[in-house]
């Protein structure tokens, strides 16, 4: 690295055929250690949303006695996030260990690998280091892994999404409450990590919470994989310590022109330069599941936000209203003040409608729309008119 | 037996007749014919008893179960953001120009189909396609009429 301001890491790629060994002590423990360790550490969901996985794991494990699943969501779709496909390429047995630790935690007896499918190349070889874990670990847990294939949605990344995708049904998101703790795969109790968030919890478990409780900041703990792209000169998959601010991060990957950073993928938040020194990576400020977007100044921002509405228009389920229409509506909308049929205030208009559909869309696709949105408009309005 | 209810048969055999195991079913009929034909479809819903509706329902949710025809490798570039800044419309005409057909189109031999697709996650390595399963990157013109080429020629 060129400066030292960002600290780098290797926990998540580093080898470690020692992971039968990790398993062995890991189990000597009672679930309740193991809970704690995981809540103590900090670790928080790293595809996104950020919720606790300690408490994830331990409100199902809470469930009244039955069937329950350990999901691995390796739906990898957020545009500019491509950490985990590279997890699953060069450590899988890690995220096949952090499945473990929460069967055995939860007492599940069945796990699944949701895979996109975009990511079907990396199937055969998946499968094939899936067969040697089971035969590394079969004395010591009764539990097996199967790998279930996507077929190009996004929404289905969502977690009921995903839950209706393997049941074979059209990947419509459900209501919640319930919950995927109460109800998730086949309405039975089930934790859904994303990929990396698996191999995290294995390393705690290996390390204990220490190790990654120091690392980051109060409200973001440990280190996370970041996918960097766009106008870089080094664009790739970096673990950095959690809690940068973006100026730091701007001097390390950008190209010296960076005007805008998008931060968590189209359906993230774009911070303009001006603000690169006050905004911190993290869950205090700006929360990503790893995607990191640079553009420099000759891009124009109306065509990130043109490509990014697109996306959402067509990956939007259908399902409700507010996020079927209100994308195609955002669309036109911006279309429409780009031409000058419509006059610049029509702007605030739209900024009002992302706002409802915030408010009123059924998941988090349709209410993360206005993060974009609203950052793109809000920052570059004049870029929107002219 | 026609030969797509005997695939649909073998693939119901193999993965069974529940609705859970619909999506399976289908990227099996996709993986040996490239996309679902309303035979193939009305097929599923009687070997699985569930209604044509809701096979098809389901069939067109998901972008890789087509319900149009399409050759036997489907060319599919990424159109997501950092793919169009780094290009994608030079790669889509340089395909264009090599296969004489236009995106969204199918060769008359039926051996390509271009189609356009969201982030695939190689945005570190834009612009990217996959032809079929497997992913291309850091792709040129020149690099992607070399590619199409060899499919050409030697597939």
């Amino acid at each position: 690295m060129a400066t030292d301001k960002l600290k780098r890491l290797d926990l998540i790629f580093q080898e470690d055929p020692e992971y039968r060994h990790v398993l062995e002590r890991t189990f000597s423990k009672s679930n309740e250690e193991i809970i704690n360790d995981i809540l103590e550490s900090g670790l928080k969901g790293r595809g996104g949303a950020g919720f606790p996985t300690g408490l994830k794991w331990k409100f199902t494990g809470e469930q009244p006695a039955g069937e329950r699943f350990v999901i691995c969501n390796a739906d990898e779709g957020e545009p500019g996030t491509f950490k985990d496909r590279e997890i699953l390429f060069k450590v899988p047995y890690k995220v096949f260990s952090g499945m473990a630790v929460c069967a055995r935690v939860i007492g599940a007896k069945e796990g699944y690998i949701y895979l996109r499918g975009e990511y079907r190349f990396l199937l055969s070889q998946l499968q094939k280091e899936l067969d040697k874990f089971h035969k590394d670990i079969k004395d010591l847990i009764d539990f097996r892994i199967f790998i279930k294939m996507g077929a190009g949605a996004y929404i289905c990344g969502e977690e009921s999404a995903l839950f209706e995708s393997m049941e074979g049904n059209r990947g419509e998101p459900r209501n919640k409450p319930p919950y995927p703790t109460v109800a998730g795969f086949r309405n039975r109790p089930t934790v859904i990590n994303n990929v990396e968030t698996l191999v995290y919890a294995y390393i705690i478990s290996k390390f204990g919470p220490i190790t990654f409780k120091y690392l980051g900041t109060s409200d973001s703990r440990g280190s996370k994989v970041f996918s960097i792209s766009g106008d870089t000169p080094i664009p790739g998959i970096y673990e950095l310590e959690l809690g940068m601010s973006l100026d730091h991060f701007v001097e390390e990957f950008g190209d010296g022109d960076t005007k805008a950073v998008q931060v968590g993928g189209a359906s993230g938040f774009c911070v303009p330069r001006k603000k690169f020194r006050e905004t911190i990576i993290g869950f205090e400020g700006v929360p990503t599941g790893g995607s990191m977007k640079v553009f420099n100044s000759s891009r124009s921002m109306y065509n990130v936000l043109h490509n990014y509405l697109e996306f959402f228009e067509e990956e939007s389920c259908g399902q409700c209203t507010p996020c079927r229409v209100g994308c195609q509506q955002l669309i036109r909308g911006i279309e429409a003040v780009k031409k000058g049929e419509k006059k610049a205030g029509y702007l605030d208009q739209l900024l009002k409608l992302s706002e409802t559909m915030k408010i009123a869309a059924k998941c988090g696709l349709g209410q993360s729309v206005a993060n974009s949105f609203s950052s793109i408009v809000g920052n570059f309005r004049e870029e929107m008119i002219y | 037996m026609p030969e797509v209810q005997e695939l649909v048969k073998n693939l119901a055999d193999k993965y069974g007749r529940k609705r859970e195991n619909l999506l399976h079913i289908l990227q099996g009929i996709v993986e040996k014919e490239r996309y679902l034909s309303d035979e193939a479809l009305t097929e599923v819903a009687r070997e699985l008893d569930l209604s044509a509706a809701q096979v098809y329902g389901t069939a067109t949710f998901y972008t890789f179960l087509d319900t149009e025809p399409r050759g036997k490798y489907v060319i599919r570039v990424c159109r997501t953001i950092t793919c169009d800044m780094k290009g994608k419309n030079q790669i889509i005409q340089a395909i264009e120009e090599t296969l004489k057909i236009k995106l969204g189109e199918t060769t008359p031999n039926r051996k390509f189909t271009l189609l356009e697709t969201n982030c695939m996650g190689w945005c570190h390595e834009a612009p990217a396609m996959l032809i079929n399963d497997q992913a291309y990157t850091n792709l040129t013109p020149e690099m992607v009429i070399e590619v199409i080429t060899d499919y050409v020629k030697n597939k």
